[in-house]
C-alpha cells in the first residue's frame, strides 16, 4: 500500500517485527503526547487552578476545582478584547494590503513587462538575502520619520501594514505562479476586450487560488506571531497587539491570569491551524521539494 | 513543481517576447519588445504600491543602516559624521563579546539539537504506518502557538520553585536544576525552548524529503546485506544531503537573529549570559538611545548573515539547475 521505506514490509510482517513496530508506535505516541500535548494541557488547566494550587509542590495533575475566573479575569484585567482586536486589525490589514499590492506587482513583473522589470525583480530578490531582523533599527527610524512626508507611523497600524507589503518571499511566490499561466489564456481574454485589471481579476486570480491561500496563511501567521517589530512600533499600551501586551503585563499579574491570557492568545492561530491543517502541512511539505 | 519553478522558466518569455507577437507594436523594432508608453504606464501603475513599500521599508533602511553606522544620530535632528567611532565604542563594550559568544553558542547548540532531534523524529515517523496525520498535526502544533506564549510558558516551566521542569526531576528523584536562572544552564534552556517551538516545520520538511527517496535503493541495500544503520548512513543521509544542508543554513540564519526567547525568559541574564546580538542592538537603540551604535552592530550582523544567505541562494540555485 505504501512505498518502501527504511524497514522492509517483509520484516514488519514477521511476528517479531510486528511486536517491535507496535512498541515503537506506542512509544512515539506517548512521547509526542508528553512533549507536545502535555504542555498545552498544563497551560489550559493551569489557568483553571486556584492561585495557590498552581504554585503548589508537588503539583496537581487535574485542578481540584475548575475555576473559570482566570479566564474571565484575564479578559477584563488585561484588557484582552482591545489587544485581540488590535492584533486582528493589524493582521487583517497587513494581509489585505499584501494581497492587493504584492499580487498587482507580481502580475506586472510577470506579464506586463515594465521597463527595468528585471532590475526591480533583482532588487526585490536581494532583500531575501538580507535577514529582516538585522534591519529593524533603521526600519524603525524610517517609520518614525518617513522621508519627504515627515510623518510618523509609530503607534499606528500603518506601521505594521506598509512594511508588511515589502515581503519578497510572498511576492516571488506569486510571480512564479503567474509565470506558469500560459500567455494564450490572457490573450484570449484581451481579444474579448478585457483590460489588464479585468484580466487579473477574472482570469489570473481565480486560477491562482492555491498560491493565494498559501500567501494568505503566511501573511496572517507572520503578523500574529511577530514580537520585536510591534514592540518597537507600539509604545502606546492601548494600541499594542496581544503578543506585546502579554510580555509587558506579565511582570505584575497573577500567574493563573497570565496563563489564561496565554491560552486565549494562542486560540486564534491554533484554531486556524486545525481548520486548514491539511493545506498548511501540504504547503510546508511542498516547500521542501521546491528547493 | 521542480522543473516548472527553475529560474530559466522565469526569464525567457519576457526576453523573447514571442507569444505576444500578433498585436505587439514593439515587434517591428528588432525583437526586443519595446512597449507603448501607455502600456508602460499601466505596468507601473500595477507596480507602484509594492515598489514604494520595498523602497521605503527594505532598500532605504538597508542603505541607512550603513550611513548611520558612521554617524552620531539623534532622531529628529539628523546625523553628524563620526567616522568609525561607533564601531570602536561597540567593540569595547564588554557586552559585545558576550553577545557574539552567546549568539554563536546558541547557534551551534541549536544546530546540534535542532538537527538531530527533528531528523531522528522524521526518520521514525516515516516508518510508522498508522495515525500519520495525527503525528503531523501534533508535531506542528507548537509552531502555531505564538512565540511569546511559548516563551512565557517555558519561563513558567523553568520556575525554580513550582516549575514543571524541576517537579518532573523531583518526581524522578533526579537533582534539580536552575534552568534559565543558572549561569551555566541558561543558554541551553533557551535552546530547548527554541527547539520545542520550531521543531515541527523542520520535521515536516525532512519527512517530505524522506518520502522522495526511491524504495528500490533500500531494497538493493538490503539485498547487499546492509544493516539498518548502514542503510541510514549509505542511503538515507546521502539522499537527503541537500535538504539537510539547506535547513542547517536556514537555521543558522534564523538562530543568529534570536531575540524573543532571551528577551522574554531571561532578560539577557543571569549577568550577560543570554544577551544575543539582536538583543544588544535593541538595547543600544531603545535603552541607550545610541542609534549609531545599534546600526554599527546591525551592519556587522548583516554582513555575516548575508554571507550565509548568499551561500544558501547559491546552493539552491545550482541544485535547481541540476534537477
Amino acid at each position: 500500500m505504501s512505498t518502501r521505506t527504511l524497514i522492509s514490509p517483509l520484516t514488519l510482517a514477521r511476528p517479531r517485527g510486528r511486536a517491535l513496530y507496535w512498541t515503537v508506535f506506542g512509544g512515539v505516541v506517548l512521547l509526542f503526547a508528553l512533549a507536545f500535548l502535555f504542555p498545552v494541557y498544563w497551560m489550559v488547566t493551569g489557568a483553571m487552578k486556584s492561585p495557590d494550587e498552581v504554585t503548589r509542590t508537588p503539583p496537581t495533575l487535574v485542578p481540584e476545582h475548575w475555576h473559570l475566573a482566570g479566564y474571565t479575569d484575564a479578559w477584563d484585567l488585561m484588557d484582552l478584547p482591545t489587544h485581540l482586536w488590535n492584533t486582528v486589525v493589524q493582521a487583517t490589514g497587513a494581509w489585505l494590503l499584501q494581497l492587493v499590492f504584492c499580487t498587482a506587482a507580481a502580475y506586472a513583473l510577470s506579464k506586463l513587462r515594465p521597463a527595468f522589470g528585471k532590475v526591480i525583480l533583482g532588487g526585490i530578490l536581494a532583500t531575501l538575502m538580507v535577514p529582516a531582523q538585522a534591519l529593524v533599527v533603521p526600519k524603525y527610524l524610517t517609520v518614525a520619520d518617513l522621508p519627504v512626508l515627515h510623518t510618523s507611523l509609530l503607534n499606528s497600524p500603518l506601521g505594521i501594514w506598509l512594511p508588511a507589503v515589502a515581503n519578497a518571499f510572498n511576492l516571488y511566490l506569486l510571480k512564479r505562479f503567474f509565470d506558469q499561466i500560459p500567455r494564450d489564456v490572457l490573450e484570449a481574454a484581451e481579444i474579448d476586450g478585457a483590460g489588464k485589471l479585468r484580466t487579473l481579476w477574472s482570469i489570473v486570480l481565480p486560477m491562482s487560488r492555491p498560491v493565494l491561500g498559501v500567501v494568505s496563511i503566511f501573511a496572517l501567521v507572520a503578523v500574529w506571531q511577530d514580537f520585536l517589530w510591534p514592540l518597537m512600533v507600539f509604545s502606546d499600551t492601548d494600541k499594542q497587539p496581544i503578543s506585546v501586551a502579554l510580555v509587558q503585563l506579565s511582570q505584575n499579574i497573577q500567574l493563573t491570569v497570565l496563563i489564561a491570557a496565554m491560552v486565549i492568545a494562542s486560540i486564534p492561530m491554533v484554531v486556524m491551524f486545525l481548520v486548514f491543517q491539511r493545506h498548511i502541512i501540504a504547503g510546508i511539505s511542498a516547500g521542501s521539494t521546491k528547493g | 513543481m521542480k522543473t516548472a519553478s527553475k529560474p530559466p522558466a522565469v526569464l525567457p518569455p519576457a526576453a523573447v517576447g514571442a507569444p505576444e507577437a500578433p498585436r505587439s507594436a514593439g515587434r517591428r523594432n528588432g525583437g526586443v519588445s519595446r512597449r507603448r508608453p501607455a502600456d508602460q504606464f499601466r505596468a507601473y501603475a500595477f507596480l507602484a504600491g509594492g515598489l514604494l513599500c520595498f523602497a521605503l521599508f527594505s532598500w532605504y533602511p538597508a542603505i541607512r543602516a550603513v550611513v548611520i553606522a558612521f554617524q552620531k544620530y539623534t532622531p529628529g535632528s539628523g546625523g553628524e559624521w563620526v567616522g568609525t567611532a561607533n564601531f570602536t565604542r561597540v567593540f569595547h563594550d564588554p557586552e559585545f563579546t558576550a553577545a557574539w559568544r552567546n549568539t554563536l553558542t546558541f547557534t551551534v547548540l541549536a544546530l546540534l539539537i535542532g538537527f538531530a532531534v527533528p531528523f531522528v523524529t522524521a526518520l521514525v515517523l516515516n516508518e510508522l504506518r498508522h495515525a500519520k496525520a495525527f503525528f503531523r498535526v501534533v508535531v506542528y502544533l507548537p509552531v502555531m502557538i505564538p512565540p511569546v506564549v511559548s516563551a512565557l510558558l517555558w519561563k513558567w516551566f523553568y520556575d525554580p520553585g513550582a516549575g514543571l521542569a524541576n517537579e518532573t526531576l523531583r518526581a524522578l528523584h533526579l537533582p534539580t536544576s536552575n534552568w534559565s536562572n543558572g549561569a551555566d544552564t541558561a543558554l541551553v534552556s533557551l535552546v530547548i525552548v527554541a527547539t520545542w517551538a520550531n521543531l515541527g516545520g523542520t520535521v515536516l520538511i525532512y519527512l517530505a524529503a524522506l518520502q522522495s527517496i526511491p524504495g528500490e535503493l533500500y531494497e538493493a541495500a538490503e539485498l547487499d546485506g546492509a544493516s539498518l544503520l548502514q542503510r541510514i548512513r549509505h542511503v538515507t543521509i546521502p539522499q537527503t544531503r541537500f535538504i539537510i544542508l539547506m535547513l542547517m543554513l536556514l537555521q543558522i540564519i534564523a538562530t543568529m537573529q534570536v531575540f524573543t526567547e532571551p528577551f522574554v525568559i531571561t532578560g539577557g541574564g543571569p549577568e550577560d549570559k543570554t544577551v544575543t546580538v539582536l538583543y544588544l542592538i535593541y538595547k543600544y537603540a531603545f535603552l541607550y538611545n545610541d542609534f549609531g551604535g545599534a546600526c554599527a552592530l546591525s551592519v556587522m550582523l548583516l554582513v555575516l548573515l548575508s554571507a550565509f544567505s548568499a551561500l544558501y541562494l547559491r546552493l539552491t540555485r545550482s541544485e535547481g539547475e541540476d534537477a
